[in-house]
């Protein structure tokens, strides 16, 4: 009696498993990507958007205290266009970003094929040694570079200079030096790294591309001119990329060296002005519109590159 | 073919001999740091930091003042970067993975679009929002603690990019055969797909620790009193107007690398390895 009875409900049972998972699962299929991605949503909300909205308001509002608010219409922005200290922010940031991609995409470009040739020793050392600087904070960087840069006779930069017979010099408060400060700090820190994803990039590099380079009677500079440098492009769009926002988002060093004011701004950055206007001047509302006009300023700048690097893929 | 051979060896020894030249400039800012710290506090005064050793005025001074100096702050700063540093990173890999997991593994509505956000927050610089984001946490109470350092920070777009790349590679079919065997959403993402993104997860390991562990302008932003600052902030506070604390200084820069440089060199293979896998293809 047991055994029928058993085969029958074993088939019904076996039925209703199949069929009632499969509903669940049909909806579980469904909701299970909104929950992967739901801290980034949330996230996004609270402390982008959110954010963001609020500054886009504060930008046209005079705010002493977060309770005291006066609509002044487009009184921040009228000012940001005549702030002597906005484009000079904005030249430095410029200066900065032409300088440290001038140096940091040939240099570590070269020290990587360099290293990728057969026969170099104690590769995964030297790897090491130049990934080191940028695990030191831009901070305690900039401390050490404070001093090294110091106006003083015995300032390391200074001694350097005399034993060439020229200097002292005061290097934080003149324009071309103070950026020459930065930018030291900045090749310092990136060197390595950017010579990591080259590295990467030449790994990835198919030999036979090389060798027959070779058969055509190319020599070492022609393959690397003609192989290397195109193969590395999309590498180097990456490095262009990050080296511009960094840029963008200077701040660290520039407060290491100079505090929120600089000598005739010689390294005012825009961070340093969002910052200066919201805790040392307590002009909250001319922040914001510092920050909306930093959010512009990228967007453009993002859409110039992405339209400049899709004409060259159109040549390619 | 004899000339062939020495014209090579000629290029290797000229290459590692650049190289050596290279390392050397780059560890010089290190030495200057680790003799200064070991250095008098007058002979600092007096030339600034340079070259010179005379070892019969190095000491240990400036370390024991770590202890000593404001009953010890430096070590509470300490505590404060490593409590946020820790928790931060820990909490960024579980997020950004799974989003990243999510992004990649699944087909979606909206889809396109949140991963087009994700690649637009890659490209604002976060100051932007500095003011709106104070106020934010003002007003949420959370100004002076730990969770108003970290909560705005704990699901980077950048991270999401990475493990969305990562797992680009990695095939479904794990995914499906696991459906059909009744695994569970959660139990495919922990079970099986987690293991397989060790690499990625070791190199966001190092990159996040690195942020967290050296972030500024924030801390310094939420941070009011001065036993709550991180690291860098309160080596920043140490150098005021009427004379800079150099005890501090240069013993509390070499003693803020050394965390770093311990998890960099312990996991530096899957770092470098993942870094290059999931920063750069795509």
């Amino acid at each position: 009696m047991q055994k029928p009875n058993s085969e029958v409900s074993g088939v019904t049972n076996h039925e209703d498993a199949d069929s009632r998972p499969k509903v669940r699962r049909i909806k579980w299929d469904r909701i299970a990507p909104y929950l992967f991605v739901s801290p980034f949503i949330i996230s996004f909300l609270v402390f982008s958007l959110y954010p963001f909205i609020s500054a886009v308001i504060m930008s046209f509002q005079q705010v002493n205290g977060f309770s005291d608010v006066k609509w002044i219409g487009l009184a921040n922005y009228q000012q940001l266009f005549k702030d002597g200290d906005f484009y000079a922010a904005l030249w430095n940031v410029v200066r900065y970003g032409f300088w440290t991609i001038l140096i940091l995409i040939p240099l570590p470009m070269l020290l990587a094929y360099i290293m990728n040739q057969k026969g170099i020793p104690f590769k995964g050392f030297f790897r090491s040694v130049y990934f080191v600087p940028v695990l030191t904070s831009s901070v305690i960087a900039g401390l050490i570079f404070k001093y090294a840069f110091s106006g003083e006779k015995s300032g390391v930069f200074n001694e350097l200079l005399h034993v060439f017979g020229a200097g002292p010099l005061d290097w934080l408060n003149g324009s071309h030096t103070a950026m020459f400060a930065l930018v030291v700090i900045a090749v310092w820190r990136w060197l390595g790294v950017n010579m990591i994803y080259f590295l990467s990039g030449l790994q990835g590099i198919s030999p036979e591309l090389y060798e027959s380079a070779s058969m055509d009677g190319a020599n070492s500079f022609q393959k690397f001119w003609y192989v290397t440098i195109p193969m590395l492009k999309p590498i180097t769009i990456y490095v262009l990329t990050i080296s511009i926002m960094a840029g963008f988002s200077l701040f660290n060093e520039s407060y290491v060296y100079w505090g929120a004011q600089s000598p005739n701004n010689v390294g005012t950055t825009l961070v340093t002005l969002i910052y200066k206007a919201a805790f040392s001047q307590g002009n909250f509302g001319y922040s914001c519109t510092l920050g909306v006009a930093l959010f512009v300023i990228v967007v453009v700048v993002n859409a110039v590159q992405t339209k400049a690097m899709g004409l060259f893929k159109d040549e390619a | 073919m004899e000339s062939i051979k020495t014209q090579n060896r000629l290029k290797t020894t000229l290459s590692v001999l650049l190289m050596v030249f290279l390392a050397i400039l780059v560890m010089v800012p290190f030495y200057f740091m680790i003799v200064s710290s070991f250095k008098d506090v007058s002979v600092i005064f007096a030339n600034g930091i340079n070259v010179n050793i005379d070892f019969s005025k190095m000491n240990f001074d400036n370390y024991k003042s770590l202890w000593t100096n404001q009953n010890g702050i430096y070590w509470s700063w300490y505590k404060n970067s490593l409590v946020i540093t820790v928790v931060e990173t820990v909490l960024v890999l579980v997020f950004t993975s799974m989003v990243g997991y999510g992004l990649a593994q699944y087909d979606f509505k909206g889809r396109k679009f949140i991963f087009a956000l994700v690649l637009v927050m890659m490209m604002v610089p976060p100051s932007i929002l500095l003011l709106p984001l104070y106020k934010l946490v003002t007003q949420l109470g959370l100004m002076d603690s730990y969770a108003g350092v970290i909560l705005p920070y704990v699901v980077p777009a950048s991270s999401i990019f990475f493990f969305r790349q990562f797992c680009m590679g990695l095939s479904r079919e794990f995914a499906e055969s696991a459906r059909i065997d009744g695994c569970g959403e959660f139990r495919i993402f922990w079970q099986i797909y987690v293991p397989l993104m060790k690499p990625a997860f070791g190199a966001m390991t190092i990159l996040t620790t690195m942020n967290a562990w050296n972030d500024f302008l924030w801390p310094l932003v939420v941070m009011k009193s001065t036993e709550n600052f991180v690291i860098p902030a309160g080596l920043m506070s140490a150098m005021t107007p009427y004379g800079n604390n150099y005890k501090l200084l240069f013993a509390g820069s070499v003693m803020s690398i050394v965390p770093i440089l311990i998890v960099f060199v312990l996991n530096q293979k899957q770092f470098i390895e993942g870094l290059t896998v999931g920063g750069v293809k795509g």
